[in-house]
């Protein structure tokens, strides 16, 4: 590991030259790169996307600057007389065993990029599943009494926006935010089993580095583990109809304390809960501005 | 037909009579004609449907297709913001469609490979010259049967069908009940049927016809990358073609091969259609490898660096072709193992690529290049063909495709090795064929320009689609989040430039006819070596009467 962290030391100086650093759960204007990791998985994808860069970037500069070179040097009107040269042994190895050796620097952390992606830190602390339908999610968590929390995900209309107390755009941009936000704890290894009710969908979630298709008949298992509160959004990644574009998801990181009342008040309302939530962030939020102040 | 009969017609060239000589032909170069011109007019309506989405994607919300769908399929209000919805879904479908079976393939395979590789292999025909006829006339239908489905019943309250090129069940059997699938279908066997009559045709004739002494070794690189195309469309065409009839038959005859409610598997499909869906990208750039080696070496006066590295090279990108195919599957929920198979296998094709790109540098390397039009667009189509293969490498990656899968990285990435590769080897043949087939010179100025804006405005389109693809804006979207509309407009104005480039070509096209600058037997001079420029521009109705000899 200590060799691929100094070359990752190394790729992330130059990619940070690069590709200028995204910074947020939701995509940005003028965007270069990805969104900001919320979890370990997808600094990893970040981290493996700008090293890979570091080989590629040169070996297109390489044949960039050889096909000017060669336009250059050896215009008919510079070399009239072209040579006959069409073979060279020592060049064709070169350039097959060259690319071979870059290919075996991008395998080693590509296969443990990989691995990291099917294996949980933990065991799975809680289980979601989430089913795919045209065109909106729906939610089941797994409980321990076998009482339900049973909801569904649509995108928030315009209309609804004042009564959820979902006015600020920025907060929830058109068609990423939705009506109920998938709840989960922070730091606690969620489990989502995915699947759809009608055609393909596939739920994708940016900033955890999460993409499992919803497949009818099919359970897939996925799994993501949050390392920072917040709210994240992603959009129905499988083509499912004419709502495809319309059917986000949305999922509210929260302290485990917030989640534990959650829990509870979800259990006899999930809307009210929401609100609840809501508020209560809200407020924690204007009562920390008011002290910086 | 007696003895007479087929002797006279010999003798005396072209047949009389405009429906004996284009509905009946079974002159190769004849049928090569055909087959461009149909890939110059399914290639504009391709082109047409893009730059409808292009202006959709242009802002934020619906822009355009709402008001489209109330004037093709009458509706209005909400019922016409529903069926555009659907409709840009049909565009995204058909111009897919569109531009594999009906653009590229016959131009590169009908067109080009129908008219040169006969030629360049000494032989006077191909093998079946009726069935090339056939092979030709059924892409007529099928794509007239792909545009009727767009105006058929799909969907409750629909039209057209909508699943994407890859047309994944169970939204293609239940998901649009009507017959708009049932046409697509069918026009994807007959144009499959068609592939595989060609490259029966293409297989037999360069194992058979060769000149005296032009051995496999010997034989011209198009030939080569011709041969290996037919042999990929051979082996993966039927697989295609039963996957389809498995879903014709869910639709319509009650089985359940993709239907988990009766124990089928909608990844089944996926399996089958990738397994035809991975070879068959590289049916679209292997003859486009071809053509650029020719035009590299004859305008650099060298021969090819590395002839049968390149050649193998090809052997061994369409053997590994085959065993790739669920790289595009990477988020269906494969086992780990079957994941890091594929990374590797996928990995390996990067090699022979890499010769590829290599020795045409070192073909250019020490030669005396005239940098002519169709040098310009090869030299084009080497760049941008780098740049779409490292983005093809990350994509490998399973762990880093889990992030960039079905978004615009992806859609970037296949353009620039198909809609700048594949295309760009088009042009550049169209460029380096032309006054060979017609006789006629182009005016290389507006050639030149044609290349400049194409080149600018493809750029424009596709490279910021890599940044919206990061960001993570999914593919085969109408709207997208406010955040994306920056990249967005850049990648539709580019469009527009690029549309601008297609009125250029086909006013060259025109000037040229209009013209009539003749060409003689070889206008690119010493380097053009490979036997089609040793006869007259354009060639006599029947070559080869006396075979060439090769030593």
């Amino acid at each position: 590991m200590s060799k691929t962290s100094r070359l990752r030391l190394c790729a992330t100086a130059i990619a940070t030259l690069i590709a200028p650093a995204a910074l947020a759960a939701q995509p940005e204007e003028w965007q270069f790169g990805f969104q900001r990791a919320a979890t370990d998985v997808m600094e990893q994808i970040i981290w493996f996307e700008r090293y890979t860069l570091v080989f590629l970037v040169p070996i297109v500069l390489l044949v960039m600057a050889l096909l000017a070179w060669v336009l250059i040097r050896y215009r008919a009107s510079v070399n009239p007389v072209p040579s006959r040269t069409s073979h060279n042994t020592l060049v064709e190895v070169v350039w097959t065993v060259g690319p071979i050796v870059v290919l075996l620097f991008l395998a080693v952390p590509s296969f443990q990029l990989l691995t990291k992606q099917y294996s949980p830190p933990t065991e799975p602390e809680l289980t979601v599943k989430a089913t795919g339908y045209q065109w909106y999610w729906g939610y089941e968590y797994q409980t321990d009494d076998g009482e339900e929390i049973v909801f569904d995900q649509i995108m928030l209309r315009d209309i609804d926006r004042a009564e959820q107390q979902k006015q600020d755009l920025e907060i929830y941009p058109r068609l990423l935010s939705v009506d109920n936000e998938l709840v989960v704890p922070v730091d606690t290894t969620v489990r989502v089993l995915v699947t759809a009710g009608d055609v393909l969908h596939s739920w994708a979630v940016p900033a955890f580095g999460v993409k499992m298709d919803a497949v009818p008949g099919r359970l897939n298992e996925t799994w993501f583990r949050a390392n920072k509160e917040g709210l994240y959004y992603g959009q129905c990644s499988e083509l499912c109809g004419k709502d495809h574009a319309y059917m986000p998801i949305a999922v509210r990181v929260v302290s485990r304390e917030d989640y534990d009342d959650w829990l509870v008040a979800a259990r006899s309302d999930v809307g009210e809960a929401n609100r609840t939530l809501i508020a209560t962030l809200e407020a924690r939020r204007s009562l920390a501005n008011l002290n910086e102040e | 037909m007696s003895d007479a009969v087929a002797h006279s017609s010999h003798d005396h060239g072209a047949p009389a009579g405009f429906v004996n000589r284009w509905l009946f032909s079974t002159n190769h170069k004849d049928i090569g004609t055909l087959y461009l011109i149909f890939a110059i007019i399914m290639g504009v309506l391709g082109g047409f449907l893009s730059v409808m989405m292009r202006w959709e994607l242009a802002e934020p919300g619906i822009q355009i297709f709402h008001g489209l769908a109330s004037m093709v399929y009458g509706v209005e209000g909400d019922a016409a913001v529903d069926a555009g919805k659907q409709m840009y879904n049909v565009f995204t479908t058909a111009h897919g469609l569109i531009m594999i079976f009906f653009m590229v393939m016959p131009a590169l395979i009908g067109g080009f490979a129908n008219w040169m590789v006969p030629i360049m292999i000494g032989a006077p025909d191909m093998a079946f010259p009726r069935m090339n006829n056939i092979s030709f006339w059924l892409l007529p239908p099928a794509a007239i049967l792909l545009v009727i489905s767009m105006f058929m019943p799909s969907s409750p309250g629909a039209h057209g069908v909508g699943g994407g090129w890859t047309i994944y069940p169970p939204y293609s059997t239940t998901g649009q009940p009507g017959p708009a699938m049932d046409f697509a279908i069918l026009s994807i066997h007959i144009a499959g049927a068609s592939s595989i009559l060609g490259a029966i045709n293409f297989i037999t004739t360069i194992f058979n016809m060769r000149a005296p002494g032009m051995t496999l070794h010997k034989m011209p690189l198009f030939a080569w990358s011709v041969l290996i195309t037919a042999f990929l469309l051979l082996l993966s065409l039927p697989v295609l073609a039963g996957a389809i009839t498995m879903l014709l038959t869910d639709r319509n005859f009650g089985t359940a091969f993709f239907n988990p409610a009766g124990g089928g598997d909608p990844i089944l499909f996926q399996h089958l259609f990738w397994f035809f869906g991975h070879p068959e990208v590289y049916i679209l750039i292997l003859p486009a490898f071809g053509i650029i080696s020719h035009i590299v070496s004859t305008f650099s006066k060298k021969p090819i660096f590395g002839y049968l590295g390149m050649a193998y090279a090809m052997v061994a990108i369409g053997v590994v072709g085959f065993i790739v195919w669920a790289h595009h599957m990477y988020t269906v929920g494969l086992s780990l193992n079957a994941q890091r198979y594929f990374v590797f296998a996928t990995m390996v094709i990067a090699v022979p690529t890499g010769i590829k790109i290599f020795s045409w540098i070192a073909t250019m390397w020490g030669g005396a290049i005239e940098l002519r039009t169709p040098m310009l667009w090869a030299i084009g189509f080497i760049f941008l063909f780098t740049i779409g293969g490292v983005t093809g490498v990350q994509l490998a990656n399973a762990g880093l495709d889990r992030a960039l899968h079905d978004t615009y990285y992806v859609v970037a990435h296949f353009h620039y090795v198909l809609s700048l590769g594949a295309v760009f080897g088009i042009f550049a043949a169209w460029y380096y064929w032309f006054p060979k087939m017609f006789g006629y010179m182009y005016n290389s100025t507006i050639a030149r320009v044609h290349f400049w804006v194409t080149f600018v405005g493809v750029n424009l389109i596709f490279f910021p689609q890599h940044f919206l693809g990061l960001a993570g804006m999914p593919r085969r979207y109408i709207d997208y989040p406010d955040a994306y509309a920056g990249w967005n407009m850049v990648s539709s104005w580019g469009s527009y430039i690029s549309a601008i480039g297609v009125l250029i070509f086909l006013y060259g096209v025109f000037e040229a006819f209009a013209r009539k600058r003749e060409a003689g037997a070889n206008p690119w001079g010493e380097g053009a070596t490979t036997l089609e420029w040793q006869l007259s521009s354009p060639p006599p109705y029947h070559q080869w009467e006396q075979l060439p000899r090769i030593k």
